[in-house]
């Protein structure tokens, strides 16, 4: 087969579209994680908040048939996670990796056991109901213009305003940001919720946008490629729009190339192998933000 | 040399009390879901001594748990999160496997697949080691996609060339040669259960009694101190990885070698023992000697657990699947890093007790005599 041929993928609308929809829940997760580390905490349970976000969402959607329900309770997921994280990360000055490990475990368990002892199936949930789908807006996801959004947004409180100079202090010198009257633990715990809650977003529109359903494991490592995204965007919401976008054209590609040519788990593969490379390849001057996952005691 | 108890006690309680919470938890989910406690507590915490062979079986679960915390824990002793003991274990099985088909002497043969599986695995995770060390790269971050290359690698593999003619959905037996002898005849317990003890003991020696573990723990502690101490810590990094995929390795060959004889092409007989390891390893503390522990309790649980999949599945109610168990391990997990959790109920209790003599004292009934 000739090359032009194998990649004639790439004329047609679908290609663009796809890719935007692969760019969505790892950029909203990546702008999330930006501002809470930006305040110095790190929350490596992004993949679990993504996995309960889409869960409850169907879940509520499933049963009480109303769309708007069903993202809120999506939403209240992120905020119950951000206020966990930060009770462990922030107020009671824990070790921020290990509660994420543990969240992640306990949201591919919990997925699990429900769609199992709902629905009867260890794979995926019925198809939700047309009416608690989220619409498309002229044949665009609405959560594409959110993300572009959040992200532009996001860029303007960090970079221009007063908040977002806070925000930067107390990650970069907690001590000095106290000294200067800024109450470090408000920040933090502010920073985390805000982070968690995009990232429960990310959850939403994978069940109620994209897939329709829950399915197992239906994250499957986006939140790890998210914190990937962070450090590839060295810590900036515009970077991580634009690497999102990167990360999104390779793993539609990855999805585009027909099978056949190629061993499908290459394809499969792909997509992980992308993202340690750039990880490798691309990140070794990135400074992180001066005080990222130290946790800060009064003394 | 006198072994200072108290020195364990809390630690001790801090994971007893982590447990607790998530058991319970646990029961909640299920009471939620309109199950029998009873039954479920019959179950869980009597599955494992329903015969015989099922606490025999019971062990052998402790093989696998104890080789992937003992993977989390070296990494760990070094401040390295490594999540990638999973991975590490797929590639140990499919070494394991792809040796244990070729033909080599009985003893031999063991050997070679043993050593071969610890290697790839050391290999896998000294990937990520020396992408933390030399780039700079978030470990967990790499480890989580080292896990997935990790998977379709072994879902190629056995799918297009290891795969068993007669039944396509799973690679070849391995020979006779290489399986590893049965303990006691005709039960899951096999010779790996007491090489896994060894293992134990031997990460103990390592790094408490050996220079390289005084270094693997100085870079734990604080690498910027140990570098001023002479410690490469990049050289500390990458050989504690190395070490950790190799004990992920082990826990894959075993599998292969001792329970099961192959893996099935999308590898669901070995999944996850390599996330349960974590919260093995953080409820053990991260030391060898507390993993067996946790490693054997958990043991007990996993087997109960399979018994209440079974037991609950009555009057034509679908039964709790095996996965409650991930979802218990991530509450376990989850209290675990709830610093100081045992002072808090500590202080609450002995607030209680205070108050309860004050009152007493009041009352003229304490100090009397």
């Amino acid at each position: 087969m000739q090359v032009a041929e194998l990649l004639r993928f790439l004329l047609y609308p679908t290609f663009y579209a796809g890719m935007l929809r692969m760019m969505v829940p790892i950029t909203l997760g990546a702008v999330g994680e930006i501002i809470s580390e930006r305040s110095g905490v790190v929350n490596i349970g992004l993949e679990g908040i993504m996995m309960l976000g889409a869960l409850v969402s169907t879940y509520v959607g499933h049963f009480t048939g109303s769309m708007v329900l069903a993202v809120v309770s999506g939403l209240v997921v992120g905020l119950a996670a951000g206020f966990l994280h930060a009770g462990i990360a922030v107020n009671l000055a824990g070790d921020q990796i290990i509660d994420g490990v543990g969240l992640n475990l306990f949201a591919v368990g919990i997925g699990e056991v429900l769609l199992y002892l709902t629905w009867g199936s260890f794979a995926t949930s019925p198809q939700l109901p047309p009416e608690v789908r989220v619409p498309s807006i002229h044949g665009f996801s609405p959560f594409v213009v959110l993300t572009l959004l959040v992200a532009a947004a996001t860029w303007v409180v960090v970079e221009k305003t007063r908040w977002g100079l806070r925000l930067k202090a107390v990650g970069e010198d907690p001590v000095a940001a106290e000294a200067a009257g800024i109450d470090v633990f408000k920040v933090r715990t502010i920073a985390t919720v805000v982070g968690s809650l995009l990232t429960a977003s990310a959850g939403v529109f994978l069940s109620l946008d994209w897939l329709g359903a829950y399915t197992k494991n239906i994250s499957a490592g986006r939140g790890f490629i998210a914190l990937a995204l962070v450090v590839f965007s060295r810590w900036n919401p515009l970077t991580a729009l634009l690497g999102g976008l990167i990360f999104g054209f390779l793993f539609q590609l990855s999805q585009s190339i027909p099978s056949g040519v190629v061993p499908d788990q290459i394809l499969w593969a792909l997509p992980y192998l992308v993202t340690l490379l750039i990880s490798a390849g691309f990140l070794a001057k990135a400074r992180p933000p001066g005080a990222v996952g130290r946790p800060y005691k009064r003394v | 040399m006198r072994l200072d108890l108290r020195r364990y006690a809390k630690p001790l309680a801090e994971s007893a009390l982590s447990v607790l919470i998530g058991v319970a938890v646990g029961t909640l989910l299920v009471i939620l879901a309109g199950y029998s406690p009873v039954v479920f507590f019959k179950a869980l915490f009597g599955g494992a001594f329903r015969s015989r062979n099922a606490f025999l079986d019971t062990l052998s679960y402790m093989v696998p748990l104890t080789l992937t915390a003992i993977s989390f824990a070296v990494a760990a002793r070094a401040s390295v999160f490594n999540i990638g003991a999973e991975g590490q274990m797929y590639i140990g099985a499919l070494v394991a496997n792809a040796i244990g088909v070729m033909a080599l002497p009985n003893g031999a043969h063991q050997v070679v697949a043993i050593l071969a599986a610890f290697l790839a695995g050391g290999l896998w995770g000294w990937i990520a080691g020396i992408l933390k060390a030399k780039r700079q790269v978030n470990e967990v971050v790499s480890t989580i996609m080292l896990n997935w290359l990790a998977f379709y690698l072994v879902n190629y593999v056995a799918t297009y060339h290891l795969y068993d003619p007669k039944a396509p959905y799973k690679t070849e037996y391995v020979r006779e040669t290489a399986r590893l002898p049965e303990l006691i005849p005709r039960t899951s317990l096999t010779l790996d259960w007491v090489l896994t003890i060894l293992i134990a003991f031997l990460m103990f020696f390592l790094v408490w009694k050996t220079s390289l573990g005084y270094e693997i723990r100085a870079t734990g502690i604080n690498p910027t101190a140990a570098e001023y101490g002479g410690v490469d810590p990049s050289k500390v990094i990458s050989i504690s990885m190395f070490l950790s995929g190799g004990a992920g390795g082990l826990a894959g060959a075993f599998l292969v070698l001792g329970r099961f004889g192959f893996i099935t092409t999308t590898l669901t007989n070995i999944l996850n023992w390599g996330f349960d390891g974590i919260a093995v390893s953080l409820v053990g503390r991260n030391h060898p000697i507390g993993i067996l522990f946790s490693a054997l309790f958990f043991a007990l649980l996993y087997n109960g657990a399979l018994e209440v999949q079974v037991a609950t599945a009555t009057g034509g109610k679908t039964g709790v699947p095996i996965e409650l168990v991930l979802a218990v391990m991530g509450i376990i997990v989850i209290a675990v890093a709830v610093p100081g959790l045992w002072d808090m109920v500590q202080e609450r209790l002995l607030l209680r007790r205070k108050r309860v003599e004050v009152r007493g004292e009041a009352a003229g009934t304490v100090g009397g005599e």
